[in-house]
């Protein structure tokens, strides 16, 4: 099955959407609430880099019995150099982001953590694209 | 699923309900539908909150008590009283002149519930120091909240502080105290005056417990009924010096909203009312919540001065058990009364049980079916289903909103013809004739529903 939310940057007040009704469409296939809680974090946090970078974005969600694949695209102003922002506490959000709460440079090394697979592309200037994969049949990280 | 597994509470009566729905529009678990005219329940989705008893326009829905001359079945008889039940009565009334009442009902003790919250404190704070449990921990005080999580949100079940409520560690201290003076276990009959009844269930059904102190439950409105007449009719009764609330300032707003919270060390959060609740434990779920350290959360709005089973306005209950707190000097409360020794001479024996040990199971109202393939396919299906539905939940199907119509259909626990959207554009199609759509609508909302009533609220020769 496919589903697509669409984000608005900025908007903050509706971020978390997308996860809670994945969250439930897990729930009733009876997935392990520790992997729902990994599918979630990892949506979340990609969900929330749209609103804070970018002008607005698409996820798109491929679920089957066993996967969920999660691409997550946005035409932001794109990652220079992806290595640096893949470290813990390195963030480039506004002050006015942080202010809220976010910002905390974390959204992609979780991501990464919480993924069974995670491929992440960017073009400066144009936007980037995440590809989050989760297993659904494993509790392991 | 298991039917019959869990204790309820509540009981539909079919002879009274006239399949209003509007217990079924409040539910926060989505566990009611109407059939036949009439409220059914699933029993394995519902949390015992009592939202629908609140809800019922003509009193179907009921609260079971044990048999109160249950109590004599034992030759001591305790009655464990929550302060809500003294926050109803006016400022005058006396917490002794409750008590000589309940006396004269026929309990040999009248212990104040809130003491038991004296053990709790400590116990909290040792699991707060426990770095290694997820944060925020969530209080189990309401037993509604422990059933909301199992059912809607399993996956914060390892959040619970796992420590039992103050009327468990109450019951525990009575027992103990009357076998050292030497009664038997047999013959002492715990008693609780019940706020709600999710506490009933709790009692009935504990979550995470093998067995519970308490022998039976007796409703508050009952109690409350007899003290008013009894406190009219004053001269019949005899009771002792008026003496002060024997429980701590901040123990004795323990039940009310931000009552326990604020007790607790840390960055803590109270926050009352299933809706409200449910919304925050969706964004903790999610991840988007941090900071937080303890939650209190109650399914009752001010807590338990707003359960069911109170027959005072909730505010006016909440107020005097604050103005009573503040108004408590140190010293004014003693804990110690002639019958009973302060709790916390026992605490040694009482922190040996106030932990939950047992595992609290999910009991996930979502899963479509144990097989993941199957979930599927139904997940697959209740989707093509929601394509046809109008997506008004308009409730006319008996189920509360389309959704749940469609997951109803794959379940095998209802129709598509059910929606009246749908029938109606059979009908203009003419796949349906007319008599075979009202004779579906009859078999949801029942014949009374069809006929000329000037009984009922609101009409002609309005009578119950």
């Amino acid at each position: 099955m496919t589903f697509e939310y669409k984000v608005q940057g900025g908007d903050f007040t509706h971020a978390g959407y997308a996860s809670s009704q994945v969250k439930k469409m897990l729930k009733q296939l009876g997935v392990d609430s520790v992997v729902i809680k990994r599918v979630v974090v990892c949506l979340y946090e990609a969900e929330v880099n749209i609103v804070a970078h970018a002008r607005d974005g698409i996820i798109s969600i491929v679920l089957d019995t066993d996967t969920i694949l999660m691409k997550l695209t946005d035409n932001g102003p794109g990652i220079a150099n992806i290595e640096q922002a893949m470290q813990k506490g390195y963030s480039t959000a506004s002050p006015e982001v942080r202010e809220m709460g976010f910002g905390a440079g974390m959204g992609l090394p979780n991501i990464s953590a919480n993924a069974d697979r995670f491929l992440i592309t960017s073009e400066p200037g144009t936007g980037t694209a995440l590809e989050i994969t989760i297993n659904l049949n494993s509790a392991a990280v | 699923m298991e039917k019959g597994f869990f204790h309820h509470a509540l009981t539909i009566r079919e002879d009274i309900c006239t399949g209003c729905s509007l217990c079924m529009r409040v539910c926060p678990t989505e566990a009611l539908r109407i059939r036949d005219g009439k409220a059914k329940l699933i029993e394995d989705r519902c949390v015992d909150c009592g939202e629908c008893f609140r809800s019922c326009p003509v009193h179907a829905i009921i609260i079971e008590q044990d048999d109160f001359s249950r109590i004599f079945d034992y030759k001591h008889r305790v009655a464990l009283v929550p302060a809500v039940l003294h926050g109803q009565f006016r400022h005058e009334v006396s917490m002794s002149e409750i008590s000589a009442v309940l006396r004269s009902l026929g309990f040999t003790w009248v212990y104040e519930v809130e003491h038991g919250a004296e053990i709790l404190k400590p116990a909290i704070d040792d699991l707060m120091n426990v770095r290694t449990l997820p944060r925020p921990l969530i209080s189990s005080y309401c037993p509604a909240i422990v059933r909301l999580i199992q059912v809607r949100f399993p996956a914060l079940i390892r959040n619970l502080a796992t420590v039992k409520a103050p009327l468990e560690m109450a019951a525990f201290y009575c027992r103990r105290v009357l076998r050292d003076r030497g009664a038997h276990n047999a013959e002492i009959g715990v008693f609780y005056v019940t706020p709600c009844a999710a506490k009933i269930a709790a009692v009935k059904s504990p979550v995470g417990e093998e067995s519970t102190p308490i022998s039976g439950v007796i409703n508050m409105d009952f109690i409350y009924n007899k003290i008013n007449r009894t406190l009219r009719n004053k001269g019949e009764l005899k009771y002792g010096d008026d003496h002060a609330y024997s429980v701590d300032p901040d123990t004795l707003v323990w039940s009310l909203t931000n009552g326990e919270a604020s007790c607790v060390n840390g960055s803590t959060l109270a926050i009352d009312g299933m809706n409200n609740v449910t919304e925050f434990l969706e964004q903790l779920e999610n991840d988007e919540i941090t900071g937080v350290d303890y939650l209190e959360l109650r399914a009752c709005d001010e807590g338990c001065a707003g359960g069911v089973l109170l027959s005072s306005n909730r505010f006016l209950v909440a107020e005097r058990l604050r103005n009573k707190a503040r108004t408590l000097k140190p010293g004014d409360s003693s804990p110690e009364t002639e019958e009973f020794p302060d709790i916390e001479s026992y605490s040694g024996y009482l922190m040996n049980k106030v932990r939950i040990t047992e595992e609290i199971k999910p009991r996930s109202m979502y899963r479509l079916s144990g097989d993941r393939d199957e979930a599927m396919k139904m997940m697959k299906r209740s989707r093509r289903i929601m394509c046809w539905l109008p997506g008004t939940d308009c409730g006319l199907c008996g189920a509360p909103s389309c959704q749940a119509l469609s997951e109803d259909i794959v379940r095998h626990r209802g129709d598509i013809s059910q929606c009246a959207f749908i029938r109606e554009s059979n009908m203009e199609r003419q796949l349906m004739d007319r008599e075979r759509s009202s004779e579906i609508m009859r078999r949801i909302w029942g014949d009374n529903n069809f006929t000329k009533n000037c009984n009922k609220k609101g009409a002609e020769n309005e009578s119950n």
